[in-house]
């Protein structure tokens, strides 16, 4: 139940970020910080009481005493992809930086809200 | 006024998810295709490692389609930052302690990365992993000396060979099988290294290809010119 | 099971305050170094969830390689929020 509640109070504040601080590399911190927190949710949904990790290593493990194997493949999977969008967002953030010589999206006036 | 905006928002959106989230049951099995995984994968792949058999052989298209976007993000990070690209680094080196340890690290990072994509059906690890891992050996060397290079060309054949051979993996369980990426080799005794068909052969493309597109993005994001 | 009851939630503390400097932070560097704190403490409760592909996964990529990512970045624009 603590997993939960942690990667809830992870998403708040990654959300936040994205919606209050003013600095693009903030924004992108914001949007990995909720990554993270979505990868703790997915795991601790899989998650079943006293049992093993879904590898058959040894004789005598067995089926029903393990964890839920799809969450984890599909955190693999995005753990992956995210790590592949935060370095084009990152590249933006040069490219903007270099255009206009600032990172505050109050100055970049199209971003604003 | 906009921070408490932000923050009713996030109030009203985290009660719902909470909400949400309290009723679940925690510990339980909730899903019956985890489940179908779990009582198959021996028989049907000879993979023990039920998350490697999931990520490979079951959802196979899936990985085809990620290392795609793995593929694309390199290739439009080159785009984004192709007029910005200097010569080479112009920082002084580092210390002699740094160069000489990463130096003798440098070979049994790449050594670990090899044994966790050659060994992703029988443990812990896979293709990702271990191309990060690569990467990572890869990220200590550009740190430590100023002048290391890599080669492009050398790097972009890796890649690009690497692609075709998972490509043509799976369109050959489509000649001599029923479907794309079918599993056509013989699966051998489980807990051996060879086993699984073509799990390993497919997780080795995916190593190479991921040690070597992640290597060019930190390659084209070091030489890029401030300002 | 003892030592978990005690040990996952001053780990959830150590992640939500990590969160939190990596937000208030003005130091980009430091608030970089407090996503990486996530990433270790993220790093050990997939562990301890039993899904150790993951865990590999986030110590190679989260802690090493998007760090790294971040630091270029702000050494190519500017370092401090102001």
């Amino acid at each position: 139940m603590i997993y939960f509640i942690t990667s809830v109070v992870l998403i708040l504040t990654g959300m936040y970020a994205v919606l209050v601080k003013k600095n693009l590399i903030k924004i992108v911190i914001g949007l990995s910080i909720i990554d993270s927190g979505v990868h703790l949710l997915m795991i601790a949904i899989g998650y079943v009481k006293n049992a093993t990790a879904p590898i058959f290593s040894k004789p005598g493990l067995t089926a029903d005493k393990m964890v839920d194997p799809v969450p984890q493949a599909l955190v693999l999977t995005s753990i992956v992809i995210g790590l592949a969008v935060t370095a084009v967002a990152l590249s933006l953030v040069i490219r903007l930086y270099d255009h206009h010589k600032t990172l505050d999206i109050n100055k970049i006036r199209k971003l604003k809200w | 006024m906009r921070k408490v905006i932000a923050i009713l928002l996030l109030a009203v959106v985290g009660y719902y998810i909470l909400g949400t989230l309290l009723n679940l049951p925690f510990g339980q099995k909730a899903t019956g295709v985890g489940k179908y995984y779990l009582d198959s994968t021996i028989k049907e792949t000879g993979t023990v490692n039920t998350v490697t058999s999931i990520v490979v052989s079951y959802r196979g298209f899936d990985t085809l389609g990620e290392v795609t976007v793995l593929f694309l993000a390199a290739t439009g990070l080159g785009a984004i930052l192709f007029d910005k690209k200097g010569k080479k680094r112009s920082l002084q080196n580092a210390s002699l302690i740094v160069k000489t340890s990463s130096k003798m690290i440098y070979p049994l990072t790449v050594l670990l990365g090899a044994y966790v994509f050659v060994h992703g059906h029988l443990t812990p690890g896979g293709g990702f992993q271990g191309g990060a891992i690569i990467a990572t050996g890869t990220l200590l060397m550009f740190m430590a000396y100023r002048s290391f290079e890599t080669n492009h060309t050398a790097l972009t054949i890796i890649e690009s060979l690497a692609g075709l051979t998972f490509v043509s993996i799976g369109i050959s369980g489509l000649i001599w099988g029923y479907s794309f990426l079918q599993n056509i080799l013989p699966l051998g005794t489980p807990n051996e290294l060879l086993s699984g068909g073509i799990i390993p052969l497919i997780y080795i493309a995916v190593g190479f290809k991921v040690g070597a597109e992640l290597t060019t993005v930190l390659d084209t994001l070091l030489k890029t010119i401030k300002g | 099971m003892d030592w978990l009851t005690i040990l996952v939630p001053f780990l959830s503390l150590l992640i939500i305050i990590a969160a939190g400097f990596a937000v208030y932070q003005k130091d980009l560097i430091l608030a970089i170094i407090g996503t990486s704190a996530i990433s270790v403490v993220l790093s050990i409760f997939f562990y301890i969830l039993q899904a150790p592909d993951v865990a590999l996964t986030e110590a190679a990529i989260g802690v090493a390689l998007s760090t790294i990512i971040f630091v270029i970045t702000i050494k190519k624009t500017k370092r401090y929020e102001e």
